[in-house]
């Protein structure tokens, strides 16, 4: 079996079996490239994760085309992404053109079912902010930054209520921090 | 025509700009698809629960979703199944560009440059960024069409509690005898909520 088929199969495992998409997958991610297929070091899995996860897009289609990159270059990585990405895409694709949104709007259990799950949706939201919180060791001192951005986000005032805006702010927030910290260092 | 264009443009936006993966990225959406009307406050909710329902990750299932649904929601002419599909793969392969290019080029930058000390520090700034996006697409989500679509209090008070008892059911590890706990898995919490809307509003 060439290493090509072999990519693309163990991503479409990925792509097909995570529920939930970006830390869900990760474990499974491991497994195949780990431990099954010997792929990469453990060590250099961590590098690779850390990156995909730094950069913009999505988790499991970067760690994908970072893996593809190590092992077998643009085309590696072209085909281990097309295997992440295919099997939502075909599921995705069936859901959309047989369960529409009249058809969720006009069959009576088909709009109950959703009116229970709408308000389930938000509570899977509201867990990973805290699980994220946790993960990102906020302080007091800290612990502004998501309040404002949160809250300058869900006021929806146009211009200044655009993520982007405080992604930017973000990582420029934190050169300067840096630069500044690092500078008095010296003094 | 052009809602072909503003998605290829939408979607390559999210990718260079949807930081934290995930929910993360839903805010952004969010702005991006529900804001000019390509689709309801309601869809945007129900593609987020069929996300979680199936397989991979919800940026591409919400591109693919997406791109099947906008055309013929702003445009009527657009309604046929073609031009759905057309739709949902120009959506997914423009989220996924920008990926191929920062991913390959940092890669091969961070492996020249992995102890820089600017590079740790945009990071460092980054992460509590992520967590208010996060948090926002939760705020975002707490409105009347998600709560109460009727306008009726038994319907925002059973909301609500579906709210409230699904974050108790995947945040706190239930316990199974023996002194072992185990968190209820989002899919199978996403099922109970459907069972007790229809319970609720079905019969």
């Amino acid at each position: 079996m060439s290493i090509y088929w072999q990519l693309f199969t163990s991503f479409f495992k990925i792509g097909a079996f995570t529920f939930g998409g970006g830390w869900a997958m990760i474990s499974i991610i491991e497994r195949e490239i780990v431990d099954k297929h010997h792929w990469i070091e453990r060590s250099d899995f961590l590098d690779l994760l850390a990156i995909a996860q730094s950069l913009p897009g999505i988790l499991a289609v970067n760690i994908s085309i970072a893996v593809g990159d190590k092992l077998k270059g643009g085309k590696g990585s072209i085909i281990a992404s097309l295997g992440t990405i295919l099997p939502s895409f075909l599921i995705i694709l069936a859901i959309a053109i047989f369960l529409t949104p009249d058809l969720i709007k006009s069959n009576r259990m088909i709009s109950s079912v959703f009116m229970g799950i709408r308000p389930a949706v938000v509570a899977l939201i509201v867990a990973p902010v805290i699980t994220s919180a946790k993960a990102a060791k906020l302080t007091l001192t800290t612990i502004w930054i998501p309040a404002i951005v949160a809250l300058m986000i869900s006021l929806d005032l146009g211009t200044v209520s655009n993520p982007v805006l405080y992604i930017v702010l973000g990582g420029l927030g934190g050169w300067l921090h840096w630069k500044y910290t690092t500078k008095s260092l010296h003094n | 025509m052009s809602i072909y264009w503003q998605l290829i443009w939408a979607y390559i936006k999210i990718g260079i700009f949807g930081f934290g993966g995930g929910y993360a990225m839903l805010s952004l959406v969010e702005k991006t698809v529900v804001t000019p009307g390509w689709i309801t406050e309601q869809m945007f909710t129900d593609i987020v629960a069929i996300s979680q329902m199936t397989p991979g990750p919800i940026g591409i299932n919400s591109a693919t979703y997406i791109g099947y649904a906008a055309p013929s929601h702003v445009n009527p002419e657009l309604s046929g199944v073609g031009w759905g599909i057309l739709g949902s793969c120009l959506a997914t392969l423009a989220v996924t560009v920008p990926s191929f290019i920062l991913v390959l080029y940092c890669s091969h930058f961070i492996r020249r440059h992995n102890e820089s000390g600017v590079i740790k520090a945009i990071f460092a700034g980054l992460r509590p960024v992520v967590v208010g996006l996060i948090a926002s697409a939760a705020i975002m989500l707490m409105n009347a069409a998600n709560f109460c679509p009727d306008g009726q209090s038994y319907q925002l008070i059973s909301s609500i509690a579906i709210c409230v008892a699904a974050f108790c059911l995947v945040y706190f590890p239930l316990p199974t005898g023996k002194g072992k706990t185990v968190k209820l898995h989002p899919i199978l919490v996403i099922v109970l909520a459907g069972i007790a809307g229809y319970l609720l509003y079905g019969i």
